[in-house]
C-alpha cells in the first residue's frame, strides 16, 4: 500500500468510509458530526500520546480557542466556513507552539502537569477576554457558507463538510505517523536517550508533533462551532482535556482507529445515557472502572490484539 | 493607616491568616496524594470524592446515630479509610506496573460512581452541619477577629501533618515505607508484606482525605460536589511540591493557600489562576518540582 | 468475565443506539411530546432536576387533554451547551418534541433558544436567570417563566434599600449571570437612593472559601452584603458569613427554598430573597403542592418547579385551542396562543404573557423566618413585599427585543 497502510488497516479504512457514508441515514446527522469532531480530536491527541509518549493534559486549550476563533471570524467578520475553520486551527497550532516549546522540555507527569496549567491560562483568558462572552459564550454564529457560496444550511451539506475534513485529518495523521518523521517519532517514544545518541534533534521532533497535534485539535474545535453553532467555556476547560484523554484509552491508545471508536463510545455514552438523568456519571464512571479493568488496551486495541492485528 | 499597594496592613494580615486555613486544606490533603502516589505510583483522582465521603459520614453519624464532631473526627476517617481499603483490594490492587494513565482514569471512574450515587441520595444543594459547640464564637487576634473553629482548623491540620511527617521519617514503619518507595520488590525479599503495606497505605491516605473533610463539613457547604472543585488545586500542590514528597506537599500547601490569599485582595478573578501560574514558573525553573528529585 | 463483559456492553449500547428511533416511529400524529431538559446530575439538580420533572407530569395528568395525547420526555443537559443543543435539535428533528421546558445554565439556555428559532419550536424556559430571553436574544417562540436577573434585582435590591440597607458591597461570582445581577442590582440600588461601596469577583466555578471577601465586604462599612451567585456558592458565602459573624444584612440575590433547606434555619434565618412562588402562600398554592407532593416528597417545589407546571399547563390550554396539529407544525403559533390568553394555574394565579415572551407573574421578597418561627418542615418564608405581574418586570421598551421592532 502506497499510503502506509497494511491490508487490515485499509480493510478497516473502507469501512469507516462506508460507515460515515451510511451513518446520517442511521443516527441524527448532528449526532455524527459531533463524533467526527470528535473523533478528529482524539486522533490529534493520540498523535502525542500514542506515537511519542506525551502524555498532555491541555489539549482543550486548542480545541476550545479553535473554536472560539472560528465562531467569532465567522459570526464578526462574515468569513467563509473554509477560512473560518482553518483560522481556528492555526490559533490551536500557534498556541500550541508557544505551550509546546515551554513543556517539551519536561519530561514524564510533569510534562503534563506544565499543559494542564497551561492550558487553565487560557481557559482564565477566554473567562476574562470580551471578545468569548463569558460564561454565555459566543452564541448563534451562523453556519458559514463554503467558500463563500455553498451553504451550509442544511444538515446533510454540512455533514459532508465535516465528514470531509474528517477524513482529511485523519488521513494526514496516518501519513505522519508512517512517514520517516513518524518512525523517529516512534524511536523517541521507545528509547529517548537511544534517538539523541543516534543523532536526532529530538526536541525540534517532538515540538512539531505538538504543533501538528494542536493544529489538528483546533481544526476539531472550529469545525465543532460551526456544527453547533455557538463556542463556550465548556471546550476550554479542563475536564474536556479529561474527556479527550478518555476518548482516546477507551478506543485504544497508539491504534490509528481507537480514538475515533472512543470518540464515538463516548458521544454515545453522553447522548444517549442523557434521559436516565441521575444514572449518566455512575455508569460512565462504571465503564471507565470496567475499562481499565477488563479490557485496557482499549476497544480497538483488543480487537487488534485478539486478530493479531495492527488497526 | 499604613498600607501596602493601596491595601490596609491589618486587611492583608486577617487575608494572609484566612490564605493559611485555606493552606492546611491544601497541606492535608495533598498530603495523602503524594503518601498514595509514593508507593502505589497511583495519582489518586477518586481523593476529592473521598474527602467528600468524609464529611458526608460525619453528617451521618450526626444524624442517624447522634454521634458528635468529635468522635467523628475518628470515626469517619476510620470508616472511609475501610473503605478506601476495600476499593485497594478490588480495583486498584490490578493496575500494579502499569502506566499513570491507567491509575488515573480507575480513580476518576471511582470518583464519578461515588459522587453520582451520593447525588442520588442526597441531592446537590447538600445537608446542614453545625460548628461543635465548643469551638463557637470568635478568637480576637489584634489585627482581625478569626473565628475560632478556624484556628482549630490550622492547629489540627498542621498537628496532623506533622504526626504524619514524624510517622513517615522517624519510625521504623516510615522506614519500611520509603524503602518500599524506593524498591518494592527488595523490600519484599527482606521479608516485608509489601502488598498488605500498599493496601494500608491507600487506606491511611484515603484516611487523610477523609479527616480533612470531616475539618470542612462544619464551614463549607456538604454537599456531593464539594470535592471536585478541590481535586485540580491540591493536585497542582503535589506536583508543586514535587510528586510524592511528603514535605514538599506540606509546605506547597501552605504557601499556595497564602498565595491564593493575596491574590484575593489584589485580583480576585485570578485567584483560581494563580495556581496554575505558579506551577508554570515553578516547573519551568525547577523540573521536579520543589522539592522532588529529578527523574 | 472479559467475554461476557464486553457483549453486556456492546448490547446496552445498542439498545441505547436504537432507542430513540424506535420512539419516532412508534409516535402517532396526535400525540404533543413535551421534553424536560435540564440539569440532573450536577449542581442545579435540587433547584431544577427531577422535581420539574415530576410538576410538568402533575400538569399533563391535571390537564386530561381531550383529543390528543401528551407525553413527557426528559434528559439531563449536564449544564454543556453542546449536550444541550445536541439533544434539543435531536428532540425537535426526530424524536417529535414539540415543546422543551426549563432548561437552567444561561449558556445552554441560549443555545437551545437558537435551536428552537431555527427549527420554529416552542421553548419554556423556566430555569434559566439570563434576561437576555426576553431581550437581546428574544424569539417569537420562546416564553420565559418564573423568574428573570432583572425582578430579583428590582425585588430584592429596591426594597432592601428602602428598608434602611442603604450602602452595599457585592461579593459576585465571576460569569456573566453574576455580572448581570450586579449589574441590575446596582441599578436599583441607586435608583432608590443607596451606595455601592464595593464589590468583590471570585472566580467561578472552583471557590468554596469565601472568607477572604467576605471580611473585604465588612471592611468597607457597608450595611448590606449583596451575593450575586447561586447554588452551592450562596449556601457557602451564607454559612461562612454567619461563622465570621459579619454583621451585615445578607441579601441573596438569587436563592431558592432546597438552598434554604441546606443550610438549615440556624444560619438562614433572617436573610431575604425574592422568589415568585412559595407552596404556603395562599390555598391554591398549599393545594398544588399537597397534589404534586408524591412525585416529589423530599425536595418541595420553587419557583422553577412550579414554572415547568404552570408552563405546561398553559401551554397545553393553548394547544388545545389552536389543535394539536396546528401546534405541532409551529412552535410561534402555540406561544401567540399563549400569549393571547391569560394565564391562570394554582401556582402563580393570574397573570399574562407578554409580547416579548416574559411571563408577568407576581414577584414576592421574602425574609426567612427563625427557627422558632418555623412550625413545620420546609416551613421556611414570611413575606416581606410583593410586586404585581405588571410592576415585577423589565418594561418592554427596555428589553431591546428585535423581532417585536419588525
Amino acid at each position: 500500500m502506497s499510503f502506509g497502510f497494511s491490508r487490515a488497516q485499509a480493510v478497516a479504512l473502507v469501512a469507516l468510509v462506508a460507515v460515515i457514508i451510511v451513518a446520517p441515514g442511521l443516527v441524527y446527522p448532528v449526532f455524527a458530526m459531533k463524533v467526527l469532531c470528535f473523533g478528529l480530536f482524539a486522533s490529534a491527541f493520540n498523535l502525542l500520546i500514542g506515537y511519542v509518549g506525551l502524555l498532555s493534559l491541555g489539549h482543550a486549550a486548542y480545541f476550545g480557542m479553535g473554536g472560539y476563533v472560528a465562531a467569532y471570524v465567522a459570526k464578526t467578520w462574515g468569513l467563509s466556513a473554509e477560512l473560518a475553520i482553518l483560522a481556528g486551527g492555526a490559533v490551536g497550532g500557534l498556541v500550541g507552539l508557544v505551550f509546546g516549546w515551554l513543556a517539551i522540555r519536561r519530561q514524564g507527569i510533569y510534562f503534563a502537569m506544565i499543559t494542564l496549567a497551561l492550558a487553565q491560562m487560557i481557559y482564565f483568558f477566554c473567562t476574562q477576554a470580551s471578545f468569548t462572552g463569558g460564561e454565555d459564550g459566543i452564541q448563534q454564529v451562523p453556519r458559514a457558507p463554503l467558500f463563500g457560496v455553498v451553504s451550509m444550511q442544511d444538515d446533510m451539506a454540512l455533514y459532508w463538510l465535516i465528514a470531509g475534513i474528517f477524513l482529511a485529518g485523519f488521513l494526514l495523521i496516518h501519513r505522519i505517523v508512517h512517514s520517516p518523521f513518524g518512525q523517529v517519532l516512534k524511536a523517541i517514544r521507545e528509547n529517548e536517550p537511544r534517538a539523541i545518541s543516534l543523532g536526532y534533534r529530538v526536541d525540534d521532533y517532538k515540538l512539531l508533533a505538538f504543533v501538528l497535534s494542536a493544529f489538528l485539535a483546533g481544526i476539531a474545535g472550529a469545525a465543532k462551532s460551526q456544527v453547533f453553532g455557538f463556542a463556550t467555556l465548556t471546550d476550554v476547560d479542563w475536564p474536556m482535556s479529561g474527556e479527550v484523554v478518555l476518548m482516546t484509552l477507551l478506543g485504544g491508545i497508539g491504534t490509528i482507529f481507537g480514538p475515533v471508536v472512543g470518540a464515538l463510545m463516548f458521544g454515545a455514552l453522553e447522548t444517549y445515557l442523557a434521559p436516565f438523568g441521575d444514572w449518566v456519571t455512575v455508569s460512565q464512571g462504571a465503564i471507565f472502572i470496567l475499562c481499565v479493568i477488563a479490557f485496557r488496551r482499549g476497544i480497538v486495541g483488543e480487537l487488534g490484539n485478539r486478530l493479531r492485528l495492527v488497526l | 493607616m499604613v498600607t501596602i499597594f493601596g491595601k490596609p496592613l491589618l486587611l492583608l494580615y486577617g487575608q494572609l491568616t484566612l490564605g493559611l486555613v485555606n493552606g492546611a486544606f491544601y497541606a492535608l490533603l495533598s498530603l495523602g496524594l503524594a503518601v498514595i502516589f509514593g508507593l502505589l505510583n497511583v495519582i489518586n483522582f477518586a481523593h476529592g470524592a473521598l474527602f467528600m465521603l468524609g464529611a458526608f459520614v460525619a453528617w451521618g453519624l450526626l444524624t442517624y446515630l447522634g454521634i458528635g464532631y468529635w468522635a467523628a473526627l475518628i470515626v469517619a476517617p476510620c470508616v472511609v479509610g475501610l473503605f478506601g481499603v476495600a476499593l485497594e483490594r478490588v480495583l486498584i490492587k490490578r493496575l500494579r506496573g502499569l502506566d499513570h494513565l491507567y491509575g488515573l482514569l480507575l480513580t476518576f471512574g471511582c470518583a464519578l460512581v461515588i459522587e453520582g450515587l451520593m447525588r442520588n441520595e442526597f441531592g446537590s444543594s447538600g445537608v446542614a452541619y453545625d460548628i461543635p459547640h465548643a469551638l463557637k464564637g470568635p478568637l480576637n487576634l489584634g489585627f482581625m477577629v478569626l473565628p475560632l473553629y478556624r484556628a482549630w482548623v490550622v492547629i489540627a491540620a498542621t498537628g496532623m501533618c506533622l504526626a504524619t511527617w514524624l510517622l513517615i521519617e522517624k519510625t521504623r514503619l516510615g522506614a519500611t515505607l520509603r524503602a518500599a518507595t524506593e524498591n518494592a520488590p527488595l523490600v519484599q525479599a527482606f521479608g516485608v508484606d509489601v502488598p498488605r503495606l500498599v493496601t494500608l497505605t491507600y487506606g491511611a491516605g484515603v484516611a487523610l482525605a477523609a479527616f480533612a473533610g470531616v475539618l470542612a463539613a462544619p464551614m463549607n457547604s456538604v454537599n456531593p460536589n464539594m470535592g471536585s472543585n478541590l481535586i485540580v488545586v491540591v493536585f497542582a500542590t503535589v506536583v508543586i511540591g514535587g510528586m510524592g514528597s511528603i514535605l514538599g506537599s506540606i509546605v506547597t500547601g501552605f504557601g499556595l493557600g497564602i498565595i491564593e490569599g493575596l491574590t484575593k485582595v489584589y485580583y480576585p478573578e485570578g485567584s483560581a489562576a494563580v495556581v496554575y501560574v505558579v506551577m508554570v514558573i515553578v516547573l519551568l525553573l525547577r523540573p521536579a518540582g520543589l522539592f522532588g528529585r529529578a527523574a | 468475565m472479559t467475554k461476557l463483559s464486553r457483549r453486556l456492553l456492546l448490547g446496552t449500547a445498542a439498545a441505547a443506539a436504537a432507542l430513540p428511533l424506535g420512539r419516532a416511529r412508534t409516535q402517532a400524529k396526535s400525540t404533543i411530546r413535551i421534553g424536560v431538559l435540564n440539569d440532573q446530575s450536577g449542581p442545579y439538580r435540587d433547584t431544577s432536576g427531577v422535581s420539574s420533572v415530576a410538576c410538568t407530569k402533575q400538569a399533563v395528568a391535571e390537564f386530561a387533554a381531550q383529543g390528543f395525547d401528551v407525553d413527557v420526555v426528559a434528559a439531563d443537559h449536564q449544564n454543556k451547551p453542546d449536550i444541550g443543543a445536541g439533544i434539543a435539535r435531536q428532540w425537535y428533528d426526530r424524536d417529535g418534541v414539540d415543546m422543551i421546558i426549563d432548561v437552567p445554565t444561561s449558556s445552554v439556555a441560549l443555545a437551545v433558544g437558537a435551536v428552537a428559532k431555527e427549527k420554529d419550536k416552542a421553548y419554556l424556559n423556566v430555569g434559566a436567570a439570563t434576561a437576555d430571553l426576553t431581550g437581546k436574544q428574544c424569539a417569537p417562540n420562546i416564553v420565559h417563566w418564573s423568574y428573570d436577573t432583572y425582578m430579583l434585582a428590582k425585588s430584592t435590591g429596591g426594597a432592601t434599600v428602602r428598608s434602611g440597607g442603604d450602602s452595599w458591597y457585592f461579593v459576585t461570582a465571576d460569569y456573566a449571570f453574576g455580572h448581570q445581577l450586579q449589574e441590575q442590582t446596582t441599578r436599583f440600588v441607586t435608583a432608590a437612593g443607596g451606595k455601592i461601596l464595593g464589590s468583590s469577583t471570585y472566580p467561578f466555578p472552583g471557590t468554596t472559601d469565601f472568607s477572604s471577601f467576605l471580611l473585604q465586604a465588612q471592611a468597607s462599612g457597608a450595611k448590606v452584603l449583596g451575593l450575586c451567585n447561586a447554588g452551592a456558592d450562596t449556601v457557602n458565602s451564607i454559612k461562612q458569613a454567619h461563622e465570621f459573624g459579619v454583621p451585615m444584612r445578607v441579601a441573596a440575590m438569587l436563592m431558592f427554598i432546597s438552598d434554604v433547606h441546606a443550610l438549615g434555619l440556624d444560619i438562614a434565618q433572617g436573610l431575604t430573597l425574592t422568589e415568585s412562588f412559595y407552596w404556603d402562600l395562599n390555598d391554591r398554592t398549599r393545594a398544588f403542592t399537597e397534589r404534586v407532593k408524591p412525585r416529589t416528597p423530599n425536595n418541595w417545589p420553587n419557583m422553577i418547579h412550579a414554572g415547568c407546571y404552570a408552563g405546561t399547563l398553559h401551554y397545553l390550554k393553548a394547544v388545545q385551542q389552536i389543535g394539536a396539529a396546528n401546534a405541532k407544525a409551529s412552535g410561534a403559533a402555540v406561544v401567540n396562543a399563549m400569549k393571547a390568553m391569560p394565564t391562570d394555574d394554582d401556582a402563580f394565579g393570574h397573570g399574562r404573557i407578554r409580547e416579548d415572551g416574559r411571563g408577568m407573574l407576581p414577584s414576592y421578597l421574602f425574609q426567612v423566618k427563625t427557627p422558632a418561627e418555623s412550625k413545620g418542615p420546609w416551613d421556611f418564608y414570611k413575606q416581606l413585599s410583593s410586586y404585581g405581574p405588571d410592576e415585577a418586570w423589565r418594561p418592554l421598551a427596555e428589553g431591546n427585543c428585535a423581532f417585536l421592532k419588525l
